[in-house]
């Protein structure tokens, strides 16, 4: 892992198309600028161990008793 | 092809069954290979797993009980399971069924597209704030009933 120190308004890029720019640091807390291509997905890591967390929960639970759902017409169409 | 399945022991499935995962479902990257099965109970499926019989989903359409539900993907992303038009997109929320006998909840933050052309498929992550990785599904169909 590379470990680097920037100040506010300093910048890393990454490849050629994706930039990480420091806006604003507050205590414990950094705000970053991502300047990435649209196909380069960025998200926050909590999302996914929430995705990944469920998927586990949902696996888990798989094969047990699933409910009645009174699906309306209107709703089905 | 005979298939172990956990709800239903070993089975008969037909090729058109298979659904694969490329990439895999987040925490089961290793798992690619699936088929998906009509639940004993509408409008419930099963993702099972055919390497693992112990691995399986439950799946819904999660437009049945949230008729606003939208995703934005990407069309690049959607090119990763060779998507070319719209029509051939199906999607899918995974239900969790909690042991404590708690709601059962819908993950349609983490929805499972499958293109229905080639049977490939992926679980995709949504930046919507409306959509959490869980929606109590009896409480949103009595409000979506109005």
């Amino acid at each position: 892992m590379l470990i680097l120190s920037r100040r506010v308004n300093e910048k890393i890029v990454i490849g050629e198309d994706i930039v990480v720019s420091v806006v604003e640091v507050r205590g414990d807390q950094v705000k970053l600028g991502i300047d990435a291509p649209r196909n380069v997905k960025v998200f926050r890591q909590e999302v996914f161990d929430a995705i990944q967390e469920e998927n586990k929960m949902a696996a888990a639970a798989a094969g047990l008793k699933l409910p009645e759902l009174d699906i309306p017409e209107r709703i089905k169409s | 092809m005979r298939v172990k399945t956990k709800a239903y022991g070993e089975i008969d499935a037909d090729e058109r069954q298979l659904v694969s995962f490329p990439a895999g479902l987040l925490g089961f990257e290793k798992f690619k290979d699936y088929i998906l099965l009509d639940a004993p109970q509408k409008p419930f499926f099963y993702l099972q797993s055919i390497d693992v019989p112990d691995l399986a989903f439950i799946l819904i359409d999660p437009f049945l009980f949230r008729p606003d539900y939208s995703l934005d993907v990407n069309d690049d992303s959607l090119g990763d399971i060779g998507v070319s038009q719209p029509n051939d997109v199906i999607v899918f929320a995974i239900v969790t069924v909690p042991a404590d006998g708690g709601s059962v909840t819908a993950n349609l933050m983490g929805p499972l597209i499958i293109n229905k052309a080639n049977r490939l498929g992926m679980q995709t992550v949504l930046g919507d704030s409306r959509w959490r990785v869980k929606h109590d599904i009896m409480a949103e169909l009595a409000a979506a009933k109005g």
